[in-house]
């Protein structure tokens, strides 16, 4: 048996993974590795099989074949919790918050710490998750101020910490981020950036799916470029140019 | 890295405070108005005369307003409040008169609740499980109760004969005599029926039951689990399944706590009225609805609070009482509570458009 190096160990290795809708193969035998500490973007035009991979990989669909090891061991998901149990968060682009909320709510959705009050009925525990989630904003160097506002009255970029601080927080293995700069104005980018830079930093490996190739370039240690299901390119990102990632999109290098 | 944000001192901060504030500031208007223009109106007697006949109302509207926080709605409060008063009138009459009366009233509260769980089980489930619209399913529902009630009672209110319940919905917690002195739970022994004109009430059973159950209601929305969930669920329905909160599960426990309230309203009016009537709660769709919007809640779902809907009750009931003593034709009172619902949905319009801005 060979032995294996915890640092060459990748924590998410996809292996041959395929998916079919009806006729249509919208993700064909692909592979794909990110050890820890790594930004591998997904590049690719739409209709690629970029969303289908990823929806396979945070188990929103199970793959018609191909196998998901997570640090080695091989995994089965049935559901995004499952994923989500297991290390794998997925901050969508719509980042699934609660705008009538607070941050510290909308980062313990779903997972409300208690206390008993009076010893009769449990009561949910604010000033935990206040406490908490002012930790894990610094862990990310985030600063908010007034975390009891409503994320209704934040702003995009503020939005997108606080998705990312409620995927960190639960301990995530592997942060897999759906066009995260989609909806903000060039100051907030450079913010999430940043954001995802203190996640490499801190070892957690981030993939990203996006149009954008300036966000690409900004965080990528690698690029993988899909078209049309097929896995077209693997490359790491200092050694390609723009137009080198546009003809491996669409097809004519 | 520093994300600040433009503080907002601009319209939206005032608009939103205003929309906070603006049913309080009603409220002490009018308590105000009516207490220079209407002679009798500020003094202990009326006030607890317009806290016992929001009683029924407001609670009907601690169900409503956590339908309402979760983005739905419940109109079938009022007709499933009259199917469960018919119903526990009737097992009220049943028993061997020989029964105690606590016995009598927890047997009918039981047999009402019984029907009116089943009915908010099935609006819960049209509405978690088959994705029916709120509106639609309670609609249905509406339909449905008011059938059931009034073929059960014959189309005509059931009269109960039991002795004392009458003196429990309109009794006192105490009781005072300017002669016989103060006493606990019922009048002085002794008295004639002359000198009883002269006793004065104090804390009326039904105010302090709607104030029990406005405080566990309150303490479950604004503390638990359970009431967080009903704000994540109103505020993004995706987000909160997403986040791995029972959905289905929680909308079908609101519906039922809407349904548990409008049974408990139907025991209620049976206790107060000694009789349960089909058409018991017929007026409360409106006036439930009005109390929690005007009490802050968005009919957009996401936000309210059971203090809130207080406040809104308050307002219909202080309306309704004022008119009356100021002798003007009660049934202006539906223009004024029309008017107010339209000015509170108005705001909270206001609000939302802003919100998105």
């Amino acid at each position: 048996m060979e032995t294996r190096d915890i640092r060459t160990e990748p924590v998410l290795r996809a292996v041959n993974l395929t998916k079919r809708f009806g006729g249509l193969i919208a993700v064909n035998n692909v592979s794909l590795d990110i050890h820890a500490g790594e930004v591998v973007a997904l590049a690719g035009d739409n209709g690629a099989g970029k969303s289908t991979l990823i929806k396979m990989i945070s188990g929103v669909y199970r793959p018609d074949a191909g196998h998901i090891y997570l640090e080695g061991r091989e995994i089965t998901m049935a559901s995004p919790l499952e994923a989500r149990s297991l290390g794998i968060e997925t901050i969508y682009q719509d980042l699934a918050l609660c705008e009538n909320l607070d941050a510290t709510v909308n980062i313990f959705l779903g997972r409300e710490p208690t206390k008993r009050l009076f010893g009769l009925f449990k009561q949910v525990d604010r000033n935990l998750m206040l406490a908490e989630s002012n930790k894990v904003l610094d862990r990310l160097d985030i600063h908010i101020p007034n975390l009891r506002r409503p994320i209704r009255q934040m702003s995009g970029g503020q939005r997108q910490a606080v998705a990312i601080a409620r995927a960190v927080y639960w301990n995530a293995r592997l942060v897999i981020m759906d066009e995260p700069t989609a909806a903000l104005g060039v100051p907030e980018q450079r913010k999430v950036h940043e954001l995802i830079h203190t996640l490499k930093r801190q070892n957690v490996p981030v993939i990203i799916i996006s149009h954008n190739l300036q966000d690409i370039f900004a965080v990528a240690d690698r690029i993988v470029v899909m078209r049309r299901g097929h896995k077209v390119g693997d490359v790491p990102a200092g050694e390609v140019t723009d137009d080198d990632l546009v003809a491996m999109m669409v097809g004519s290098a | 890295m520093r994300l600040q944000s433009i503080e907002l001192r601009s319209s939206r901060f005032w608009l939103d405070t205003l929309s906070q504030i603006w049913a309080w500031l009603f409220l002490l208007g009018m308590v105000a108005f009516f207490s220079v223009a209407g002679e009798g109106f500020l003094t202990p007697f009326n006030i607890q005369a317009i806290l016992a006949n929001m009683a029924i109302l407001m609670i009907i509207a601690i169900g409503q307003t956590y339908v309402i926080i979760s983005g739905g709605i419940d109109l079938s409060v009022g007709w499933v409040m009259g199917m469960a008063a018919v119903i526990s009138a009737t097992v009220m009459n049943r028993l061997p008169e020989s029964s105690p009366l606590w016995l009598v009233v927890l047997s009918g509260l039981f047999a009402g609740l019984l029907a009116a769980w089943i009915a908010g089980l099935v609006n819960g489930i049209l509405i978690a499980r088959l994705n029916v619209p709120p509106f639609i399913a309670t609609l249905g529902m509406f339909g449905i109760a008011r059938g059931i009630g009034f073929l059960l009672s014959g189309g005509m209110p059931v009269p109960i004969y039991v002795r004392g319940l009458g003196f429990l919905g309109n009794g006192f917690l105490l009781y005072h005599h300017p002669t016989a002195g103060w006493s606990f739970l019922s009048p002085p022994p002794g008295l004639t029926q002359a000198e009883l004109r002269n006793l004065t009430g104090y804390f009326p059973f039904v105010v302090l039951v709607m104030l029990v159950l406005l405080f566990i209601a309150h303490i479950l929305l604004s503390r638990t689990k359970f009431g967080l969930h009903t704000y994540a669920i109103g505020g993004n329905k995706e987000a909160a399944m997403r986040a791995g909160i029972p959905v289905a599960r929680r909308l079908i426990a609101i519906y039922m706590l809407s349904a548990t309230f409008a049974a408990i309203a139907g025991i209620v009016y049976n206790v107060r009225f000694t009789n349960g009537a089909a058409n018991a709660g017929e007026a409360m769709l409106l006036d439930t609805v009005a109390a929690v919007v005007i009490g802050g809640a968005s009919l957009f779902g996401g936000a309210g609070t059971v203090i809130g809907t207080l406040i809104g009750a308050l307002i219909i009931s202080v309306l309704a009482n004022g008119l009356v003593i100021l002798r003007v034709n009660p049934f202006w009172q539906f223009i004024a509570v029309g008017i107010v619902i339209i000015i509170a949905v108005l705001i909270d319009q206001a609000r939302e458009k802003f919100a998105q801005e």
